[in-house]
């Protein structure tokens, strides 16, 4: 079933639109939000989210209960902005973009996961800076903002973030810039088709595959299936490091990053109690009983 | 103790769906759950760390979920090389302008151990292809380097490196293959022996006997499969390396042109001689990635394995033990380090430094991973548990490019010499020191021997 959304047209000029392609902002401090902004004609911009990495297991609530504790915890890309990386790398090779920016929001650590970005094929970076308290209040909405605004301010066509980040599964991040920005968006994509002026996105979606036609500018959330990420080769990552990556300010887009929401509390999940052995199943109707559960 | 509480605490099974395993998100253990003291990239550039970052992601994808069979069934891995050609891995230390990535010994000697994580014996072999490029890049001409090189970096070719003969492994220099020189050809006639992916590969580089007795007779010549008069033996039954096919290489009048002669006649000892001491880190940096990986798995085992009603990780005794691998393992991977920036420096200590860390890394990265194995109890000894792959597979690395017995010497000699003067006892020529060791010292500490990398 297709379905073509209606959008307007924030530029003129239609070969110079921008687009541009968001990562899920994690909730949690420890994230950097990289939005990937891609231009159809002009640029892509893609998302590069720096989370904590996904095979460390031994993640600790902090003594105060606000979070977890991030200190020595080994951070790396999201691996669904890695998607999005490979993606907008992709459209360029095929001639389809021609110009892939790589958007990180966070500390002075997200400048080498912008050189992740730019040594798989990304152009150039951008580092928004965030740092101390303001980033570990950063959430989806302020991300959002920010990536709206660089959006217009880069006139990106095409954003590509991951659908989600890995640390804490907000999956909103790709939505709320879309809105902001009142472009359509293809979430959870797991196929990406430029066909004239219009985007071909197969979607995974309970049911199945949803296969939708919208107009750019545009958002994307990538999904597992996309692709591969490619590894980046050595040349090109020495390459990298000749690549620019700008520093801006959140307040230099005219975003304010305090956050809306408060953390409470942060608590492990309970731990897993004992059970009881019974002899009959007249026993376990009794103990069922008395626990009330029937 | 806190370094191994550290090390110990650094794993707990986590609580992650099967719907987001894949193998880039769902990392072996051995490559991203380490303790900080044992972290492989501290005290690396951005770019080092981007480098081996590959160089892990590489070993855990493509790498390690075959180690084993490549082990159990010998096979060479020709695809997976030529993957991690095309990452840049052909030609490591090799110019750019044929092909290679141009990076320093230590980018190089990082690389290695990172690789070395997914399986040890395909790393070496990768080792081995590199050194046999950089030969061909540094003492070839620009035919030689245009001809060869970039098939190598590529990997569209395979090399193998002939020194060794059935008579002749540390004394080197006493190699009998002779090449006689006729019209513009050498006929080569011997053999050479244990020649890693012998048979297999395409490029031979060959030590080869043109001139007199000793070291001052030797030259390198680059012979290719498939010139007539050369065979290979039957491939040896190894107890690891089994990704790559060992075999004995024979020369039975064969012709080269004297166009595949590396260098000038009489300087392929001195090429064997530059060509081990980065041969030497190599080896030893592959070490160090069993070790370090074997030092994950013996962590991991022990905060799985109860006995006595508690896990092996509350046992003092095997922290202490872990402790120990954990300092040796840091210990190995600086001494290395240091030699890597030696001898990518120029400096004058930057050959004995290769043999002492060759020496000194290979036994106790053995030694770590032979721990390693103990901890895993009967389990160690399965081969369904990856432990046991590392110690067969780096077991060698105690012996090749240089028995530690001869390093030993090796320095011992250089310590001496440097007290000494040319009329030392050990290089008058009627001491009793061999003649072939006489001439490596003289060779390799002459001030006009100079590094080129």
């Amino acid at each position: 079933m297709h379905r073509s959304s209606e959008v307007k047209h924030l530029a003129s000029d239609f070969n110079t639109r921008a687009c541009e392609c968001f990562g899920q902002p994690p909730v949690q401090p420890f994230e950097s939000h990289c939005p990937v902004l891609t231009d159809r004609t002009v640029r892509v911009q893609l998302k590069v989210l720096k989370v904590k990495d996904g095979s460390v297991f031994f993640i600790r609530v902090k003594p105060d209960r606000t979070g977890v504790v991030t200190d020595g915890v080994k951070h790396s890309m999201n691996p669904f902005c890695e998607i999005a990386v490979e993606e907008a790398v992709k459209l360029k090779e095929k001639k389809l973009v021609k110009e892939v920016v790589a958007v990180s929001c966070g500390p002075q650590q997200v400048q080498e996961t912008i050189r992740t970005a730019l040594a798989m094929g990304a152009d150039r970076g951008i580092h928004v800076e965030v740092s101390g308290k303001d980033y570990e209040t950063l959430g989806p909405l302020q991300v959002s903002k920010i990536f709206a605004a660089l959006a217009k301010k880069e006139q990106a066509d095409l954003i590509i973030l991951g659908k989600q980040a890995i640390d804490d599964d907000c999956n909103q991040t790709g939505q709320m810039t879309a809105a902001l920005l009142d472009w359509p968006q293809g979430t959870f994509a797991s196929e990406v088709t430029l066909e004239a002026d219009k985007l071909k996105v197969v979607r995974e979606i309970d049911g199945g595959l949803e296969t939708i036609k919208i107009n750019l500018p545009a958002v994307v959330t990538a999904d597992l299936r996309l692709n591969t990420p490619r590894y980046a080769t050595l040349p090109n990552i020495m390459k990298a490091k000749k690549k620019k990556i700008t520093n801006v300010k959140p307040a230099d887009l005219g975003v304010d990053v305090s956050s809306r929401l408060e953390v409470l509390k942060v608590d492990e999940p309970p731990q897993r109690q004992s059970g009881v052995k019974v002899e009959t199943v007249h026993d376990l109707v009794e103990k069922l009983k008395e626990a009330g559960r029937i | 103790m806190a370094a191994a509480m550290a090390l110990v605490r650094g794993v707990r099974f986590g609580s992650y769906s099967i719907g987001r395993s894949r193998s880039l998100i769902f990392n072996s253990l051995q490559r991203r759950g380490i303790a900080a003291c044992v972290d492989p990239s501290i005290g690396l550039t951005d770019e080092q760390k981007e480098f081996q970052k590959v160089a892990f992601d590489f070993a855990a994808n493509e790498m390690a979920p075959h180690m084993a069979e490549w082990d159990q069934k010998e096979i060479f891995p020709v695809e997976a090389m030529r993957k991690a050609a095309q990452l840049g891995f052909g030609g490591i230390y090799v110019n750019p302008d044929v092909g290679g990535s141009g990076l320093s010994r230590l980018d190089t000697s990082i690389i290695f151990e990172a690789l070395s994580t997914g399986c040890v014996s395909t790393t070496a072999y990768i080792s081995i292809h590199n050194m046999c490029a950089w030969m061909i890049d540094t003492f070839g001409n620009n035919e030689q380097r245009e001809k060869f090189c970039p098939d190598l970096c590529s990997m569209q070719k395979f090399a193998s490196y002939c020194l060794t003969e059935p008579g002749s492994g540390s004394d080197a220099a006493s190699l009998l293959t002779s090449a006689k020189l006729q019209g513009d050809h050498y006929i080569l006639n011997g053999s050479k022996a244990f020649i890693s992916g012998g048979g297999d590969t395409d490029v031979y580089v060959v030590m080869c006997r043109t001139g007199e007795k000793g070291p001052k007779g030797i030259s390198c010549v680059v012979v290719e499969k498939g010139t007539a008069g050369l065979s290979f033996g039957k491939k040896e039954k190894k107890v690891g390396w089994n990704s790559q096919p060992t075999r004995a290489v024979i020369f039975e009048d064969c012709a080269v042109p004297v166009t595949n002669r590396l260098g000038a006649e009489g300087e392929g000892f001195s090429i064997a001689m530059k060509g081990l001491n980065g041969g030497r880190i190599n080896i030893a940096s592959c070490s160090l990635g069993a070790a370090h990986a074997s030092v994950l798995l013996a962590r991991d085992h022990m905060c799985v394995r109860k006995q006595f009603g508690e896990t092996l990780s509350n046992s003092q005794f095997l922290q202490f033990k872990l402790a120990e691998m954990a300092t040796k393992l840091v210990a190995s991977r600086l001494l290395v380090r240091q030699a890597a920036v030696a001898l990518q420096e120029g400096r004058p200590d930057a050959v004995s430094l290769c043999s002492m860390a060759k020496l000194f890394v290979t036994d106790e990265c053995f030694a770590i991973c032979n721990q390693a194995l103990q901890i895993h109890g009967g389990y160690g000894y399965l081969k369904d548990y990856a432990v046991q792959q590392y110690v067969r597979d780096i077991r060698v690395h105690q012996i090749l490019e240089g028995n530690d017995f001869f390093c030993l010497i090796h320095v011992s000699e250089m310590q001496w010499f440097s007290k000494l003067s040319w009329s030392s006892p050990a290089l008058s020529p009627s001491s009793n020191t061999p003649d072939s060791i006489r001439q490596l010292i003289i060779e390799t500490l002459r001030p006009e021997v100079s590094q080129k990398r």
